[in-house]
């Protein structure tokens, strides 16, 4: 029984009639080799047509070819020629083969003598490794062992020169005085806004940048802050206010600013922050308030930096803490 | 009508000229087999039983997907750049004419417009990974609620487990690389979550994304990625899975005379290499149909990635949308040591779907466990049989499924025209609310079906006769032979275990009808059948198979069978004792003609 090849004929001689499953009995095996079907003839139509109507599709396939292609013809006529060959074929094998059932043994997967067999083998190579040789086994493992490691010597070199783990968001180009840009690297000026206008900023000749993304919000006529931190009402020129458009939780683009609610909420997620309370968090899995960018007007009434992020901007990371 | 049909073939010269060629063909055959010794094995193969039944399709299908996505990937791979540096598109579809995108999303568009047949292959591939993942979980689900996951098939398990969490990934890896608008979105989301682990998490998707995000080389890393080193390893463990089937062979469903320690079926040649090769057919028409027909991923209408026009409603995948539902779901919460903080995103994305995976991973050792069952399993069991890992699996899956519509909380506030707010405080308490509820229905019910001894039969009809005397009396139809083999699959019949509280049918000669089968004839029909109208029935089923071994079911007529002492969640084997491949299967299972070979 443990021969792979045959396991339902041990002795590996071929049967009397062609190998039958199961069975030695002529009688059976000729019944059992009798179609399924109660009206072969009408599955042979059937069988017939669906290669027929394959073979049809093939011909409109060339000819919506030539035409430079229509993708729903070209759909549905793979559609007639794989079913037609799919189902002709499945309607031929359930119906107009052999209808069984046909039954086998399984075969035993294990046994002692194998396995006291395969381990006296593996004993064959003890006197390879015997004595002071156990040595040379150990140094083998060493030197495998140690050719593993320069599987990590690639991981190098597919990093960028500079990258660390000390470089994401920790700065930005936000610097004291960057001016304000649009996406066209226009400066903003103060009366670019209406109060409940918002659009996105970057800092000057960084329009491309993904860290430096910001939302710039006209909330008011006047500076907004919260009532328990004053100072940042000198963050906030004529009702400009600034905020990191890095969600804290997973990193999206917070957007969307509700005038109406003094809301921002972030497309990807849900999270609500409010714009009034420093964009604190109201709702949603964002574990911290986005954060504001200080901002200041210039002599000619440009909207510029006070000062960079006071911190990492987006969403958290393990050494987020460690500066 | 039959295949041995060679003495009376036709002489003539057709016949003369299919004479030469059948000679031709077995001097090849014996040329081959003299160099590579194929008879043996090839005629193994042919012989190589799969047993019937429609649910064993389900891992055919995923099977067959991932070749038409191997086949359809190649074709795409020709066409398709893998850049990120950016060009002003001068295509031929003329909304994005003039805008700033990255290479690979014009490439995706010069597929989509230019190429021939570019879109309906591109959209097939799209369709197929869809119809692949989805494929595994229905395909895991049937091997979880009929346990074929038992001994020996474990290892199996975890093979196909690691094949769907390799499936998802790539998924995600292959709807990134097209760059558009939505994907972008994604490739975010997917830095963030996965640079929150500690310590490695930075490095790890700097390596990655080829710098910090956005990246220098996130698209070309994803191409080798996508195109090369996953589909290399789920070709392999695809392999494996596939060998390991064959080496252990297939499990059955009891009936038909299907025992522990035999397979019940068709061949592989002729019949099942039709079958098979016909459902592969079938699967590449359905994929092409929708490749053609249902569009998907219209990249065009989205626009290429541009942060600034990310819009709400940004959904991802459906088989990604469960971890974006974890990711909503999850409140604000953040670890903080001092220097050092646990992202909010590393619980719900990372330790969850660990969590997760690893119950789903260890479940057949931990069910063996508890069950203390050691005993090799060939016959599957029907869910209602085994309700504790039923009502198991139906909470599981409401656990995900309520994830899945958190990842939707935002539509489904809009649909119901309520806020978010309520939505996310609804499914929070609905996560650890429905799983339990699920489960429990589904245990109860499973108790219930248990207890009516006919559910899921199929009942037979009855003809109602009046008698001249003004009585009635319903005679059960008798069946048509062919549909006898279908009716007999339906009974649960578990040979060698007995767990159904159930007298079991005994072995029927033709005219005589013992006394349990009677009395079982009886459940079905409202008004008691005459022996001698439904014994044939029987007699047919039972007996007139050919090649069928007939089966003993246990006990001696008469008496009822025995039944096994009930776990509370788990039916415990009374045969726990039955050696590799069932030892004492020779008395329990098979039957008069078990010596024939």
């Amino acid at each position: 029984m443990t021969d792979v090849r045959g396991p339902h004929d041990p002795s590996g001689a071929p049967g009397p009639s062609a190998a039958p499953i199961g069975t030695t009995d002529t009688e059976t095996y000729a019944a059992q080799l009798s179609v399924a079907a109660r009206n072969p003839k009408r599955v042979e139509l059937v069988v017939g047509a669906c290669f027929i109507l394959a073979i049809l599709s093939v011909f409109v396939l060339g000819w919506i070819y030539t035409q430079r292609g229509n993708p729903q013809i070209e759909g549905a006529m793979l559609f007639v020629l794989f079913g037609g060959i799919g189902f002709g074929m499945a309607a031929w094998g359930k119906y107009l083969m052999p209808r069984g059932p046909f039954v086998e043994e399984r075969e035993v997967l294990t046994s002692e003598a194998d396995e006291q067999a395969f381990a006296e083998t593996l004993k064959r190579g003890q006197v390879a490794i015997e004595g002071r040789r156990s040595f040379l086994l150990k140094l083998f493992l060493a030197a495998s062992g140690l050719m593993g490691a320069i599987l990590l010597f690639p991981l190098r070199s597919l990093t960028p020169a500079g990258a660390s783990a000390n470089g994401p968001f920790y700065k930005t180009e936000w610097k004291p005085g960057s001016l304000v840009v649009d996406e066209s690297n226009n400066p903003v000026h103060y009366s670019t806004l209406d109060v409940g206008g918002s659009m996105t900023v970057f800092p000057y000749g960084y329009t491309d940048s993904e860290d430096d993304q910001t939302l710039l919000i006209r909330a008011s006529l006047k500076p907004v802050a919260p009532p328990d931190q004053p100072e940042k009402l000198q963050w906030s020129p004529v009702g400009y206010l600034a905020f990191s458009k890095l969600c804290t939780h997973a990193g999206c683009p917070v957007g969307q600013y509700e005038a109406e609610y003094q809301k921002l909420l972030c497309p990807c997620h849900e999270s609500t922050f409010n714009v009034l309370d420093a964009c604190a968090v109201v709702f949603g899995p964002a574990p911290r308030p986005l954060p504001q960018l200080p901002l200041t007007l210039d002599s000619n009434g440009y909207l510029r930096a006070l000062s960079s992020y006071g911190e990492p901007v987006g969403p958290g990371f393990w050494y987020r803490d460690a500066l | 009508m039959t295949l041995i049909s060679g003495s009376n073939a036709p002489v003539g010269m057709r016949g003369k000229a299919a004479e030469a060629g059948k000679k031709a063909a077995a001097k090849q055959g014996r040329d081959l087999d003299e160099r590579l010794g194929l008879a043996s094995a090839g005629r193994w193969m042919l012989n190589y039983i799969f047993p019937d039944h429609w649910s064993f399709m389900l891992g055919e299908i995923a099977l067959y997907s991932f070749i038409i996505l191997l086949l359809t990937g190649v074709y795409l791979a020709f066409f398709f750049v893998d850049s990120a540096h950016e060009i002003i598109y001068h295509g031929s579809y003329v909304p994005l004419q003039g805008v700033k995108m990255s290479e690979a999303y014009a490439s995706t568009l010069q597929i989509s417009f230019n190429l021939r047949a570019g879109l309906v292959i591109r959209q097939m591939h799209h369709w197929a990974a869809l119809i692949f993942i989805g494929a595994i979980g229905i395909h895991m689900c049937r091997i979880f609620f009929t346990g074929a996951f038992r001994k020996p098939r474990e290892i199996n398990w975890t093979i196909g487990l690691t094949l769907m969490i390799l499936a998802l990934l790539n998924g995600f890896f292959g709807y990134s690389l097209p760059d558009d608008l939505i994907s972008g979105g994604g490739l975010r989301i997917f830095y963030s979550v996965f640079e929150s682990i500690p310590f490695v998490g930075t490095w790890a998707m700097e390596l990655l994304y080829g710098g910090p995000y956005p990246g220098t080389a996130v698209l070309s890393h994803f191409y080798v990625i996508h195109v090369f080193i996953l589909p290399l390893v789920i070709l392999g463990l695809l392999s494996a899975h596939l060998a390991i089937i064959m080496r252990q062979h297939h499990t059955q469903f009891p009936g038909k005379g299907a025992t522990e320690t035999n397979v019940v079926g068709t061949p592989m040649w002729p019949g099942y290499m039709a079958k098979s090769g016909g459902y592969f057919f079938m699967t590449m028409a359905v994929t092409a149909l929708l490749g053609g027909l249902a569009q998907i991923n219209p990249i065009w209408l989205f626009g290429p990635y541009d942060p600034i026009r990310i819009s709400t409603f940004t959904q991802p995948d459906w088989y990604i949308g469960w971890l974006d539902g974890a990711l909503r779901l999850w409140p604000n919460w953040e670890t903080h040591f001092p220097g050092h903080i646990i992202a909010n995103t590393f619980y719900p994305a990372v330790i969850l779907p660990g969590i997760i995976f690893n119950i789903l991973y260890a479940y057949p050792f931990l069910e063996a466990k508890l069950t203390g069952d050691k005993a090799y399993h060939n016959l599957l069991q029907r869910p209602r049989d085994v309700p504790g890992r039923t009502a198991f699996g139906a909470g599981f899956l409401a656990f995900f499924f309520v994830l899945l519509l958190g990842g939707s909380e935002d539509v489904i506030a809009v649909a119901f025209d309520t806020s978010v707010q309520s939505v996310v405080w609804v499914l929070r308490v609905g996560l650890f609310a429905i799983p339990p509820i699920v489960g429990a229905v589904a245990y109860l019910l499973c108790k219930e079906l248990s207890a009516v001894p006919s559910a899921g039969k199929r009942p037979l009809a009855n003809v109602i006769v009046r008698s001249v005397d003004g009585g009635y009396a319903a005679t059960p139809v008798e069946l048509h032979p062919l549909e006898a083999e279908h009716h007999e699959e339906l009974e649960p019949a578990p040979v060698g275990h007995v767990f159904v509280p159930e007298p079991e049918p005994q072995l029927v000669t033709a005219g005589v009808v013992s006394p349990a089968s009677a009395a079982e004839r009886t459940d079905r029909g409202p008004a008691p059948a005459t022996s001698a109208a439904s014994a044939p029935v029987q007699s047919t089923s039972a007996s007139d198979i050919p090649g069928v071994r007939q089966v003993s079911r246990q006990g001696t007529p008469g008496e009822p069978a025995p039944r096994s002492g009930r776990h509370l969640f788990f039916p415990r084997r009374s045969h726990g004792g039955e050696g590799p491949n069932g030892s004492n299967g020779d008395g329990a299972g098979t039957g008069p003609d078990s010596g024939s070979d």
